[in-house]
């Protein structure tokens, strides 16, 4: 009996279907790359910096934390990259590095490894992130100040700014088409609706993102948009305008989704997205910020545990 | 092992195998120089032992451990018994085990054949529950319970399993003596045979309604089928027993109808063997029969940090040694080869919700795990459902964290068993 074979024993089932969370990770990082590259074209090296600087300080930060929290090296789920690359995103081209730097510190940190670190962030961290700096550095998310010194041949208006402050004769300028393929200013990837959309729609194919929620959270701003739309059309702006301007793409497919802090029954999932949809469009038109996807996401982030409490019965549960 | 597909937007597909057109010849291992029998029930310090070692046994003889315990176990070959031990089983399951050292020449106990001619319940119950397939027949005297509806069910439990439907196709009219003989010994007339569509021809021979099962994971699982074919949920918690309905497989059925019909026990176990490529042969061997001989006969060479897996892909359970035999309901051998085995990860649950949209039972698998890890046992049952669960495993499967989840329930529920009946484990 001594000189026997060690054989592996563990617990059924001896099958697994091969997902895990890198390769999840490294597909939602392929499909947001058609539009950050397209923001890195469009802005240049500025653009560049800060989507390389952002994806190695978020490494660095969930290495530093691991580190401190003394719980193994998480690097290599590419969860920190991702949580890197979307923040980026969401930036102007001309963010200085400690921008960067602090806000990648609050997403990693703050965001996610206070509550444990992946799984059990309550708010999606990128969203914690941007927030942060939004309300602490404010200037610097004023895309038109930002951008200031680009021309690109387009309007270089930041069109909800434009929106907000002069109604719909202020984006005149904006067609559909151009908006879809990028020709107007906003977060580095945040612009390319064309490159957006298919990523999302890359990612409800392969089943990394839930679609319900995705498309509720389109569902939702569109309806809100029209009612504001029909009830003064000189005021506010159409709803496709609102699908394609800010952060709603983005926030669509890549933030609203995160899985953590997101509901994963069928109403629960809708009443989320449509939700998150309705707030942005609330706080885009009749709210202080000039866009409102972030916070309307997280406000959804504060509700999914009660949401998700609506569940179909279990097998043969009586009560 | 069937990967995630492209299209991951959909549920996981897992098909059941289904048998060719042409019946399998299945393969005949030797008998082999020694075999070991298991008994449920490990022996006490007080009880006499009735056993010992260099004692004789006949084919077909019935060795019980001592006189007040109803445990047995047929012995399958002639020989002279060489040890008896206790083993224990996964989740503190204990067991005998009884090895016979084989002899050349092979004598027939025949107390069985004179009780053949008038088939009895006590007597089905005092000789063919370690026949191939294992049957209950304790169920059926139980009066709280009383079994009104007996499902035969002629495909396999698992995936990659095919053993019960090769014997539908091979040995339907066996099944139909089985069937004609439960209802003799046991009264109830609703007996019922679940096959796959593609069996349903075969099965009408068997002279019972025949029912076709759908051929999706995990449709066979016993409240699966309680919903499909008898159109009943069952309640959390309870066995389909409490419900009145019995499932036997059909191999099972089928020893039975040999053995009053042959007046002989039968020992011979159909298995279905998985080879490292994933290749698939039905193996025909003693109950008893150690691993090792099966794998010799195909040629397999286990190397360290192989797995050897005793049932099927999603509910079986691991080998810790070769020398462990075929028991009386093992219906698949697996072989794993090390670089194919997938590892479970202490990842939390990054709720990702793919387990909540593959269970079958609509448990809210990933809250319950937040409760399991935590050893929060008593609140996972009360508010999310533990006892919904219907142990299919998809849950593990297609974890993105990689989490033992199946483990976890399943521990879970032995360890509130412990605490609600301390001595359960030992009856």
């Amino acid at each position: 009996m001594l000189n026997q074979k060690k054989l592996i024993v563990s617990h059924a089932p001896f099958w697994h279907d091969g997902s895990s969370i890198r390769v999840r990770s490294y597909h939602i990082m392929l499909a947001a790359l058609p539009a950050a590259l397209f923001g890195i074209f469009t802005y240049g090296m500025p653009a560049l910096g800060v989507v390389s600087l952002s994806i190695s300080f978020a490494i660095i930060w969930e290495l530093l934390i691991n580190k401190v929290t003394r719980r193994t090296i998480s690097i290599g789920d590419g969860n920190a990259a991702l949580i890197g690359l979307l923040f980026a995103m969401l930036l102007p081209a001309t963010s200085p590095w400690w921008l960067v730097a602090t806000g990648t510190l609050v997403a990693v940190v703050i965001g996610k490894h206070i509550y444990g670190g992946i799984g059990g962030n309550p708010f999606n961290p990128v969203l914690i992130g941007v927030a942060i700096l939004m309300v602490a550095w404010k200037d610097f998310f004023d895309f038109n100040e930002a951008l200031v010194n680009y021309d690109l041949g387009f309007a270089m208006v930041y069109p909800l700014a434009a929106a907000k402050h002069l109604g719909t004769s202020g984006i005149e300028a904006f067609s559909t088409a151009g908006l879809l393929l990028g020709q107007h200013s906003g977060g580095i990837g945040a612009t390319f609706g064309l490159g957006l959309i298919l990523g999302g729609i890359y990612l409800i194919i392969r089943g990394f993102i839930r679609w319900e929620i995705s498309v509720s959270f389109l569902a939702g701003v569109f309806v809100t948009a029209l009612f504001f739309h029909i009830s003064d059309p000189s005021q506010y702006a159409s709803p496709v305008f609102h699908l394609l301007t800010g952060y709603t793409l983005m926030g669509a497919f890549f933030l609203a989704t995160e899985d953590s802090s997101s509901p994963v029954n069928f109403i629960p999932m809708l009443i989320y997205g449509a939700g998150a949809g309705v707030m942005a469009v609330l706080i885009r038109n009749i709210g202080a910020y000039v866009d409102g996807v972030v916070f309307a996401i997280l406000l959804m982030n504060l509700i999914n545990p009660i949401c998700d409490k609506i569940r179909p019965k279990s097998l043969g549960k009586v009560v | 092992m069937i990967k995630r597909s492209f299209i991951g937007l959909t549920k996981p597909m897992l098909k059941y195998e289904a048998l060719d057109v042409r019946t399998p010849e299945p393969t005949i291992i030797q008998e082999p120089k020694k075999v070991s029998l298991f008994l449920d029930k490990t022996y006490g310090f007080k009880d006499s032992i009735l056993l010992k070692i260099g004692d004789t046994v006949k084919t077909g003889q019935k060795l019980s451990l001592s006189e007040n315990s109803e445990a047995y176990v047929i012995s399958t070959v002639t020989g002279k018994i060489s040890s008896i031990e206790t083993l224990t089983g996964d989740y503190g399951k204990t067991f005998t085990s009884v090895s016979i050292d084989v002899d050349d020449h092979e004598e027939i106990d025949d107390q069985f054949k004179t009780l053949a001619a008038e088939p009895t319940l006590d007597s089905a119950n005092n000789f063919l529950s370690g026949v191939p397939g294992k049957p209950s027949f304790k169920i059926f005297s139980d009066p709280e319970k009383p079994i009104n509806t007996i499902i035969v069910n002629g495909i396999d439990r698992d995936l990659l399993v095919a053993t019960n439907q090769y014997i539908v196709k091979s040995e339907i009219d066996a099944i139909k003596n089985g069937i004609r003989i439960l209802k003799e010994i046991t009264g109830i007339d609703n007996i019922l045979i679940a096959v796959p569509q593609n069996l349903t021809q075969d099965a009408i021979g068997g002279g019972a309604q025949v029912t076709t099962v759908d051929s999706e994971y995990p449709a066979t699982l016993p409240a699966m089928m309680m919903q499909s074919i008898l159109g009943q949920i069952l309640p959390a918690g309870q066995s389909c027993e409490d419900m009145g309905v019995c499932f036997l497989t059909a191999e099972a059925v089928a020893s039975i109808g040999t053995a009053f019909e042959a007046g002989r026990i039968p020992s011979t176990k159909t298995v279905t063997f998985v080879n490292k490529d994933g290749v698939k042969s039905l193996v025909s061997a003693k109950i008893g029969t150690p691993v090792r001989s099966i794998l010799n006969a195909f040629g397999v060479t286990l190397n360290e940090k192989d797995r050897l897996i005793l049932g099927g892909p999603m509910t079986g359970a691991t080998l810790y040694s070769e020398d462990f035999p075929v028991l009386a309901d093992t219906d698949a051998i697996i072989v794993q080869d090390r670089n194919n085995i997938p590892f479970v990860s202490d990842y939390p649950c990054i709720n990702c919700g793919e387990c909540v949209r593959a269970c079958p039972a609509n448990v809210p698998v990933n809250m319950l795990v937040r409760f399991l890890e935590a050893g929060q046992y008593e609140e996972a049952a009360d508010q999310y459902d533990l006892y919904s669960c219907i142990e299919c495993g998809l849950c593990s499967y297609v974890c993105v964290s990689k989490m033992p989840v199946f483990h976890y329930i399943k521990l879970a529920k032995y360890e509130l068993g412990r605490t609600t009946s301390p001595e359960a484990t030992n009856a």
